[in-house]
């Protein structure tokens, strides 16, 4: 590939790739089944310039490949309210990475999709909160790849060997232990401040957390997992009893002992929220669904606004697969009956497309929390699902007894 | 004073004051490429101007779209000049290698021990050993 008898595109891609190998500690590369980029949302003319060279010169991604979100909602482009310019170069760079034969999921919860990995599978994925998601949840074995080198994986076919692809890279060396009240663990909001904390407190090690049961299912672990890969860089971590390759602590650990544990209990989860919440004042909005809201969640959300109606703008972010379930299975319409604007193919802490920013934002999201103030600058409480649906119908932010 | 041992993994060339950032900084969502600033509320630093400095911190960190704003960033004449980083990170390291290609961009990335911050300038030369030094 090197010499260019695949094609220049390839030739550029494989270039890249082995520049970069260094940086990933590997002096070879595995093949993958699978790609996920998260190349295709537009952060300025960079990110366009690089996906059209490649592009053009006409490469085509070797493995089955997924597209993260993007800036814009093409299903409802209406709700973009930044400038068209912009508009324009983010419709251009989705194009670009449709043209090298990517599929047009636009989702940051590749993981939701009808297919998706299986145990054991070498992938290469970008998005952070899906990274943590394949190697903890999965047990699908990819490194955090950033922009740029993702499309040069999925062209190749091809990803560095090493870290999270090797059994070495998967034990965990870092006990992050659990203890709280029993009925917290029913506490929808106890995932993200864990991985707010989990994030905080690992760096790029791999960690084994105990002290929860199977009520952290799927859901709960997208939440962990996308806190924690906001606070810190985790792109994996093991739930004894609950993950694929962690039925037993030792087995996480790759049978030594994790070199430190770091004990979570109330305060520091409180204090997790303290640091996550900015500002105080009315309700102007709730978000929901970053990561992607899963059709169980939608189940629930539907049940909670069934016959209620919100006094703020309520978006819940969704993938447009997970939509075309939704719709079939007639959860679509008690939510838009509520009042709630549903978003796809992009998210709302990353575009314009919020009305109003003057008050404060209820999430259910420890990852949406940590960057919407930054991104979009608002303040930010958080809440359950229950909470964001009771906020947004008094008009007014509402939560429960404080833990 | 000992020679330390640093790691090219972006060759280059740079000079500028030092900026240690303790935490880890993601670059997206922790770093506007328009003004070159932190703007990562959660950050020690938040609001330091990293334009122009050699910036040292332990690693990288958060999202995996900060290969593009750094990329970005370097089209735009806002980046740091270059980085030391105490592990590597392939996430920086392909942001810069794109630049690099497609603008002709310098961003020298090594890998090794983080210096004490301080005043005065400091040179990254790939060229030469040791690669890191401090002219006052």
């Amino acid at each position: 590939m090197l010499n260019g008898e695949a094609g220049p595109g390839a030739q550029m891609a494989m270039e890249l790739l082995t520049a970069a190998a260094p940086a990933a500690r590997a002096t070879e590369l595995i093949d993958i089944v699978g790609a996920h980029i998260d190349g295709c949302l537009y952060h300025g003319v960079a990110g366009l310039d690089f996906a059209r060279d490649l592009a053009e010169r006409g490469a085509r991604a070797a493995v089955p490949t997924t597209l993260n979100v993007s800036s814009i909602d093409l299903i409802h482009p209406d709700l973009y309210r930044g400038p068209e310019e912009e508009a324009r170069a983010a419709r251009e760079l989705m194009d670009a990475y449709v043209t090298m034969g990517c599929s047009p999921t636009w989702t940051c919860a590749p993981y939701q999709l009808a297919v998706r990995p299986r145990f054991g599978d070498q992938v290469a994925w970008g998005e952070s909160n899906a990274i943590v998601f394949a190697n903890s949840v999965l047990g699908a074995r990819t490194n955090r790849y950033g922009d740029f080198l993702d499309i040069c994986c999925a062209i190749t076919g091809r990803a560095p060997a090493s870290g999270l692809h090797t059994d070495e890279g998967r034990r965990a060396t870092f006990h992050l232990a659990v203890r709280v009240p029993d009925r917290l663990l029913d506490e929808e909001l106890l995932y993200p401040l864990l991985g707010h904390v989990l994030g905080q407190e690992a760096g790029t090690e791999v960690a084994v957390i105990s002290g929860l049961d199977g009520r952290a299912d799927e859901d709960r672990l997208k939440s962990l997992g996308a806190a924690a890969a906001s606070s810190g860089a985790v792109a994996m971590f093991h739930v004894v009893g609950v993950t694929p390759e962690a039925t037993t602590l030792e087995e996480a650990a790759g049978g030594k002992d994790p070199l430190r544990t770091v004990v979570v209990d109330v305060d520091r989860l409180n204090s997790a929220r303290k640091s996550l919440e900015v500002g105080s004042g009315d309700l102007t909005a709730v978000s929901v669904g970053t990561p992607h809201i899963s059709i169980r969640e939608l189940e629930t959300l539907a049940g909670l606004v069934t016959g209620a109606r919100s006094k703020v703008p309520f978006y819940v972010n969704v993938g447009r697969d997970v939509l075309d379930e939704a719709s079939s299975q007639q959860l679509v319409e008690p939510i838009t009956k509520f009042g709630a604007t549903l978003v796809t193919d992009t998210c709302t802490y990353i575009t314009p497309i919020m009305e109003d920013l003057s008050g404060v934002v209820m999430t259910n999201s420890g990852k949406w929390a940590y960057y919407a103030p930054g991104n979009i600058g608002v303040q930010v409480v958080m809440g359950s699902l229950g909470e964001c649906v009771q906020s947004a119908v008094s008009g007014q932010v509402v939560r429960g007894e404080p833990w | 004073m000992t020679e330390l041992e640093y790691e090219v993994l972006v060759p280059g060339q740079a000079e500028g004051a030092l900026i240690v950032l303790e935490e880890p900084l993601s670059f997206w969502g922790g770093f506007d490429a328009e003004t070159g600033r932190i703007i990562d509320n959660n950050h020690s630093r938040m609001g330091t101007k990293l334009t122009g400095s050699i910036v040292a911190m332990p690693h990288g960190r958060g999202s995996s779209s900060s290969s593009s704003v750094l990329a970005e960033a370097l089209r735009r004449g806002t980046a740091p000049a270059g980085f030391i980083l105490g592990e590597p990170d392939p996430i920086l390291v392909i942001g810069a290698l794109v630049a690099q290609r497609l603008y002709q961009a310098s961003c020298p990335i090594l890998v090794g021990p983080i210096p004490v911050e301080g005043a005065g300038t400091w040179v990254i030369d790939c060229d030469k050993s040791p690669p890191v030094t401090k002219i006052d």
